[in-house]
């Protein structure tokens, strides 16, 4: 069992725990995260701390780290130092199918849905490990496959209503609009029951508008799933707006940790994206 | 009725059909001889289609090999079904117990290749899928079986190292010879439920929680990984099941001949397989049905060609995939589509407004 | 022992290069091109008809069989495969085998079935070595795959042409932008490949002198495994992969069994590429996620 001190210690700044969250165990508990690809340090000395119903950023420059921080935590690559414990649990040479079990969805950067599959599939697809039938139910067309089906059916339209997405269902997901597909990357690892959710950039590529009723949903998502949620974002209207918490992440290391009008007003960060101020200015 | 349910039924109406037009034929004497010999070949080849396309088409593995799991089907059932011939005496039963035998042989061999095999990728995986086919013709070539009062006897060396009884001795397997003394009990009504049971297990497999998981994970390794599914459990059912299926298609393919020959389940045979897969459209079961039906027996229908018969099917091959793929011709077909769409909704209109 | 040896390395040596210009097209056009090894069939004939027929000296036929074989593989690669560029791998390996059923049909309508008794065009005489008789045809067949493999190996690295050929082989739309001609580096590199095969066809068939037209298919095959063995698009590799396939192949039918060598040999292909699964000399390839 990991020693609830020594991981006192080991975050070094203060991590923003909501009031909500207080004597919930934390989701996430990172420490000391690192990994070098070959000679290179692409992450290091990484520590986080996110809370049971907590939306957190994680910021940067391009090139900082941010979603090989997601790839470790869903051990898309093994870490090569460090610990996660995910509800106090270790996931130490679990692989990334055991960590999405254990309760980690994510969505990717670059859009990764099952383009020839309807849209009401890949939620089914996120449903997979919930629904409880066999092969040969499934050959033989037994009572269990129709009852799981209509099940996994009805559950995965009341996800998509998250999005109203609902009359999108039968359309395939690859020929949705750029918008559509980054809402169903979210309700199929939603549909996964997740208790952290991973966005990896939700707002690229969306206009103001689209954006704004994002903000919205995460926070709709978060108080109807009573989920983490951690994000990875460039809008900073969005990540300032939603987030509780903020990491920012510059050359694979934490340079700065807080609330969003702390890191605002973080002389650190400030240098880190838009560089030092000369002399002369 | 959902588009994939009315497909469904659309294939199972294009076998009875088939069925019955041909069994009209036969029994009024209306079809040739070489074409009567085919009915069976067809069926047989429409079901290692459709099972190729399980692997290739729903699953997005390219094999190369199909045609090993085929073998290995047809000759453990002919072994089954000689070594049975005293003991249950009637055929359509013989052929039931052969068929599931080689199905489930097959799919042995499938568990013990799918293993190490579909750890990799692509050309990794379709030059692996070559070497076992051609490794399983090899070991064929030099296996000898032959049964009497003892039982079963088998050697990697030659006939005479099997020991058999003279009296009650028969040699099922002749190394490269093949099977031998096959007693025919395939009929086309037999080949034609295969292809039903077929078309039943690989179309109720793809709708369902498997099937869906085998697509998902063709269309986006990482995201079905991210999203819980069991990566090698499912690649390992889809190559398993084709196998099967591949076997017990060969064993009924065997049962239909006096003599089957290793040689015939070589790598061309694969080829071939794949051809009918491709030409069908990769994921298209009516497509394998129509393909692998037309495709098996047009070397006959070339037979007018007779020496240039195979060079014709190579240049209609190559003809029909610059077709089907070629940028400029896609374009072509799409745009003259999009027109007849146009004329329809057009005269639709007309409709309405008068 | 050593002799088998020999043999191995000298067959080996074919298989080299015949899987140099399959590892150069897959490197470049990302294809199987499963034709490759019935225009080694082709070669063969070619050179057999011009010494035998046209009584033309050996190094004449030889060279004569190579343009044929390079104009053969421009030609195929305009034909068949430039209209399938932006086409899915599967449909272009279809159409390969399409070609490759062509020439082997075309083959037998014009040269028949009968095998041709092909003459060793690279005889000049055996070296002795105590007891060890090593024939000339398999001195030349291995320095002739050395010989080719350091050109182009030279080639690749230090030519321009051979520049433009890893820059297309790494990315074909950023090459064009960089001003590279596509088409025809994709051109030259099918005409290398297929002059070679000519050149393989002479040898294999100067030591094995069957020549029927399906020759190349097996052959092709075995080296294309050889070309995945060493690491597909690795020159080096194709070397190495060709030369211990030759090995391992002529050393089980020598201790093991005859029948079984073809075997072993994918055996050996199957338990490489298990536990190194992008062959010897392969480059690991990651998906960026």
């Amino acid at each position: 069992m990991p020693n609830k001190d020594i991981k006192l210690v080991s975050v070094p700044s203060p991590n923003f725990v909501p009031e909500r969250d207080l004597g919930k165990p934390l989701v996430l508990e990172v420490s000391h995260l690192g990994i070098d690809f070959g000679g290179l340090t692409a992450v290091d000395d990484f520590n986080m701390a996110i809370g049971a119903t907590e939306i957190a950023g994680l910021i940067g420059p391009n090139g900082a780290g941010k979603t090989t921080v997601f790839n470790l935590l869903t051990k898309v690559y093994q870490p090569t130092r460090g610990t996660i414990l995910l509800n106090g649990k270790d996931t130490a040479g679990m692989n990334t199918i055991q960590v999405n079990r254990e309760g980690i969805a994510r969505t990717f950067q670059n859009i990764r849905l099952f383009d020839s599959l309807t849209v009401e599939d890949n939620v089914k697809i996120g449903l997979h490990n919930s629904m409880n039938y066999h092969m040969y139910h499934g050959i033989l067309r037994l009572p269990k496959y129709w009852k799981e089906e209509k099940a996994a059916h009805e559950k995965a339209m009341d996800l998509l209503k998250i999005f109203d997405m609902e009359d999108m269902a039968n359309a395939k997901a690859g020929s949705l609009p750029y918008g559509a597909q980054r809402r169903l990357e979210i309700v199929r690892a939603l549909a996964t029951s997740p208790k952290l959710l991973l966005l990896d950039e939700p707002a690229a590529g969306m206009n103001p508008s689209e954006t704004a009723e994002l903000m919205e949903n995460i926070e709709k998502i978060r108080d109807t799933f009573q989920i983490a949620i951690m994000l990875i974002e460039h809008d900073m209207n969005l990540v300032m707006g939603v987030c509780e918490s903020i990491a920012v992440l510059n050359f694979g290391k934490i340079i700065a940790k807080g609330t969003p009008a702390e890191i605002q007003n973080n002389p650190q960060v400030i240098e880190a994206y838009l560089g030092a101020k000369k002399e002369e200015d | 009725m959902k588009k994939h349910t009315k497909n469904s039924f659309l294939n199972y109406g294009i076998i009875i059909l088939f069925f019955v037009i041909f069994q009209t034929l036969v029994s009024t004497k209306h079809i040739s001889n070489s074409l009567q010999g085919q009915l069976i070949p067809i069926c047989v080849y429409i079901v290692m289609a459709l099972s190729l396309n399980l692997v290739v088409g729903i699953s997005g593995e390219l094999s190369l090999g199909h045609a090993g799991f085929m073998s290995v089907g047809a000759f453990s059932g002919v072994i089954v079904s000689t070594a049975l011939k005293h003991s249950v005496e009637n055929g359509a039963l013989r052929l039931l117990i052969a068929v599931i035998v080689g199905a489930i042989i097959a799919s042995v061999a499938g568990v013990i290749i799918g293993i190490p095999v579909l750890r990799l990728r692509g050309d990794y995986l379709a030059i692996v899928t070559l070497a076992f086919g051609e490794i399983i013709k090899n070991f064929l070539n030099v296996l000898y079986v032959g049964v009497d009062a003892k039982g079963l006897h088998f050697s990697l060396k030659d006939e005479a190292s099997l020991g058999l009884d003279i009296a009650t001795g028969t040699t099922i397997v002749n190394g490269p010879m093949g099977a031998v003394g096959i007693t025919k009990i395939s009929t086309f009504f037999s080949a034609i439920i295969l292809v039903i049971v077929t078309l039943f297990i690989i179309q109720n497999l793809v709708y369902s929680r498997t099937g869906r998981a085998i697509k998902a994970i063709r269309d986006n390794r990482i995201a079905a990984e991210a999203c819980g599914l069991n990566v090698t459990k499912y690649k390992l059912v889809a190559f398993v099941v084709s196998a099967a299926l591949a076997g017990s298609a060969g064993a009924l393919y065997a049962l239909n001949y006096s003599t089957v020959v290793p040689k015939k389940f070589d790598f061309n045979t694969s080829i071939l397989i794949l051809v009918f897969v491709v030409l069908g459209g990769i994921g298209n079961l009516t497509g394998s049905i129509i393909a692998a039906a037309l495709l098996t027996v047009l070397p006959e229908l070339l037979r007018a060609f007779s020496d240039y018969r195979m060079l014709v099917y190579a240049i209609v091959l190559i003809l029909v995939m610059l077709i089907t793929n070629n940028e400029k011709a896609r374009i072509l077909t799409t745009e003259f589509k999009y027109r007849l769409k146009i004329k329809k909704k057009s005269i639709g209109n007309k409709e309405v407004s008068e | 022992m050593l002799s088998y040896l020999i043999n191995g390395i000298s067959l080996g040596s074919v298989y080299a290069i015949i899987a140099l210009g399959y590892t150069m097209v897959y490197g470049i056009a990302k294809m199987l091109n499963f034709a490759h090894g019935d225009v080694i069939m082709v070669g063969g004939y070619m050179a057999y008809i011009t010494s035998s027929y046209l009584g033309l000296p050996y190094g004449v036929a030889i060279l004569i069989s190579i343009a044929v074989c390079t104009l053969l593989g421009i030609f195929i690669e305009k034909l068949a495969y430039k209209p399938l560029r932006s086409a899915t791998s599967l449909a272009v390996l279809i159409t390969a085998i399409g070609v490759s059923y062509f020439l082997q049909n075309a083959a037998l309508l014009i040269w028949s079935s009968n095998p041709k008794a092909f003459p060793n065009m690279v005889n000049f005489g055996t070296l002795e070595l105590g007891n060890i008789r090593i024939t000339s045809a398999s001195i030349i067949t291995f320095l002739s795959c050395v010989v080719i493999m350091v050109a182009l190996t030279l080639f690749t690295n230090k030519t321009k042409m051979g520049k433009a050929m890893k820059a297309v082989s790494e990315d074909k739309g950023a090459a064009q932008l960089m001003g590279i001609n596509v088409n025809a580096t994709i051109s030259l590199t099918f005409a290398i490949g297929s002059g070679l095969a000519a050149i393989a066809g002479v040898l294999l068939c100067s030591s094995y002198p069957n020549l029927t037209p399906t020759t190349g298919s097996m052959p092709g095959i075995k080296a294309f495994t050889a070309a995945v063995f060493g690491g597909i698009g690795s020159i080096p590799g194709a070397m190495l992969g060709g030369i211990i396939l030759g090995i391992i192949e002529i050393l089980s039918k020598a201790y093991i069994s005859t029948e079984l060598s073809d075997a072993i040999v994918f055996a050996v292909l199957i338990v490489i590429l298990i536990v190194k699964p992008t062959g010897l000399l392969g480059k690991k390839v990651t998906e960026k996620v």
